[in-house]
């Protein structure tokens, strides 16, 4: 007997150590995906754009601001909270339209709060939260131009930002209605103003909001007006990784408490109501009928 | 990583009305790279034979003016320069030639604007290398040339020149190589050649590997087809006893 038992030693050992290993990971149950990497490394990496005013961008001191971006920071501490964590370190990481998809998916951001709009396409690439904002495609022009709808632009050349949907919907219209408009597709959005600003195009077509984000930086914001029936509506949303439920809970809470209790309508007017950096030009871009909703009732449905 | 692999998506029709496929726009960015560049090329190369020719002579104004160009095209970076050409010298023209300029079509101000740029600053360089190849040579060439009674010119023509640019076919080929993948470059004042369209294709079908590995293996044919027609040309051109030549 006793040489069976000092046999049997090593194995009650070793089944000790299993079952402590088996134990640890049950202990942690809710932690998984992005929630375990922020808790074991103390950080959460931020995803923000650099000119996507007023949702994400840098202001005059180089400091990343904007209506997403002050969403994206609750979300931060309703994490942080969540953890219990006593600091949590903030990552900032820059992302483009092109790069914000792979960037999220392999782990250099956590969360992007941008301006990205949340369709089926990505839905199969990336997971996004609640809805944090609402736009409309519409056209910028210049107030002398003449030009008062889309249907105006025939035969004319019409610049747009490449890869964003007002392409899409730019080339498509132009396909079934034989406008035979020059559709120009400029590289971000900046460069796609200083075309229109320059004469190269009459007029811009792109997300409402970001039109006047383009105006506020102007040189004369007045030269300017943007007009026509919206050709669309897309819901942007904050993206993270796909298939991770636990964190996407934590963030459409920390989202849905922010809009219901009306702290995500403040936030909405300190950056469309009021003056905002760089120039401290005022956007005055009222609260539209479907944000209201969204604030009512948060969801993280996509348009398309 | 969690990444859906869809390499059916080049045969997709594109969500912009119409029936053309990604692979149609994939075509059509491969045209217009390949036609950007070798019409660049080919002005490269006749502005580079002369001013690297220019750079050799006598005359010190002349010469001096080659230097300059090649200065000017070579230390600023090309896409500097393109946005020089495309942004900022339509507003310099007189407004009349400038706005006509601007109210042309898109395309043909992109590809116009590109190819300048890209030939201007491939110039430089391929000046450079024929200076560097004429300067290669025996000193006693060129003055057995002029003993021989041939003018300057001539001496260039028959004795100088078609040494000098057998010996520079190696880099030439580098250089032949650089235009493709500088071309790139023009996607940034929105000309749709193979790098845009990759990008584009990214934008609308959230596949950024398929798009970047077709770029990729796109750019890697062009350059596998240039290297072989320039080995070609090599030992087409080789003369038996000199570098190179057997």
């Amino acid at each position: 007997m006793t040489t069976l038992r000092t046999l049997c030693r090593p194995f009650l050992a070793l089944s000790a150590v299993a079952a402590a290993l088996l134990a640890s990971p049950a202990q942690a149950q809710e932690l998984t995906g992005t929630l375990k990497k922020i808790k074991d490394t103390g950080t959460i990496s931020l995803g923000h754009r650099e000119s996507s005013i007023p949702f994400s961008y840098y202001d005059d001191k180089q400091q990343v601001v904007g209506y997403s971006h002050e969403l994206m920071l609750k979300v931060v501490d309703a994490v942080k909270a969540e953890l219990k964590l006593q600091s949590l370190n903030i990552k900032l990481m820059p992302v483009t339209s092109s790069n914000r998809i792979t960037l999220v998916q392999n782990g250099s951001v956590d969360i992007e709060c941008g301006s990205t709009t949340n369709n089926a396409e990505r839905q199969k690439q990336v997971g996004f939260s609640n809805t944090i904002f609402i736009i409309g495609t519409r056209l910028m022009t210049r107030k002398t131009s003449g030009i008062q709808d889309f249907a105006d632009l025939a035969g004319k050349n019409v610049v747009t930002t490449a890869g964003t949907t007002s392409e899409r919907l730019l080339r498509r219209m132009n396909e079934e209605k034989q406008m035979k408009m020059n559709i120009i597709s400029a590289k971000d959005h900046g460069e796609s103003f200083l075309t229109l600003e320059t004469g190269r195009a009459v007029a811009f077509m792109m997300d409402d909001a970001l039109l006047y984000g383009e105006m506020a930086k102007a040189k004369r914001a007045s030269d300017w007006v943007v007009v026509g029936t919206p050709q669309s509506f897309e819901a942007y949303g904050c993206m993270m990784r796909k298939d991770d439920p636990a964190f996407k809970k934590v963030v459409d809470a920390a989202l849905a408490r922010a809009m219901t209790s009306g702290e995500a309508e403040k936030i909405y007017a300190r950056w469309f109501q009021q003056p905002i950096p760089p120039k401290g030009l005022n956007l005055g871009f009222p609260l539209s009928e479907a944000m209201q909703q969204i604030y009512k009732a948060p969801n993280d449905k996509a348009f398309e | 990583m969690a990444y859906n692999w869809n390499w059916g998506v080049f045969l997709q029709v594109t969500p912009t009305g119409g029936e053309e496929s990604y692979l149609d726009w994939m075509a059509y960015g491969f045209k217009m790279t390949v036609g950007l560049s070798l019409s660049a090329w080919v002005l490269a190369l006749l502005f580079g034979a002369v001013i690297g020719v220019l750079r050799t002579v006598p005359n010190r104004w002349l010469a001096g003016f080659a230097t300059a160009w090649v200065e000017i095209f070579r230390n600023i970076p090309l896409l500097v320069q393109l946005f020089l050409w495309y942004f900022v010298l339509p507003e310099l023209l007189p407004p009349t030639l400038g706005d006509a300029f601007k109210q042309s079509h898109p395309v043909f101000q992109q590809f116009f604007a590109s190819m300048l740029c890209l030939a201007l600053f491939t110039s430089a360089r391929v000046a450079e290398q024929v200076r560097s190849g004429i300067e290669s040579l025996p000193r006693g060439q060129k003055n057995a040339g002029l003993a021989m009674g041939f003018t300057l010119p001539q001496t260039y023509r028959f004795v100088l020149l078609p040494m000098a640019f057998r010996i520079v076919v190696p880099p030439l080929t580098s250089e032949f190589l650089n235009i493709f993948k500088n071309s790139a470059v023009c996607s940034t004042i929105g000309l749709l050649e193979l790098a845009a369209q990759g990008r584009q294709l990214v934008d609308y079908t959230a596949q950024p590997y398929e798009s970047f590995i077709a770029v990729t293996l796109a750019y890697l044919v062009i350059n596998v087809v240039v290297m072989a027609g320039m080995r070609w040309l090599e030992a087409r051109v080789r003369i038996p006893g000199f570098i190179g030549g057997k």
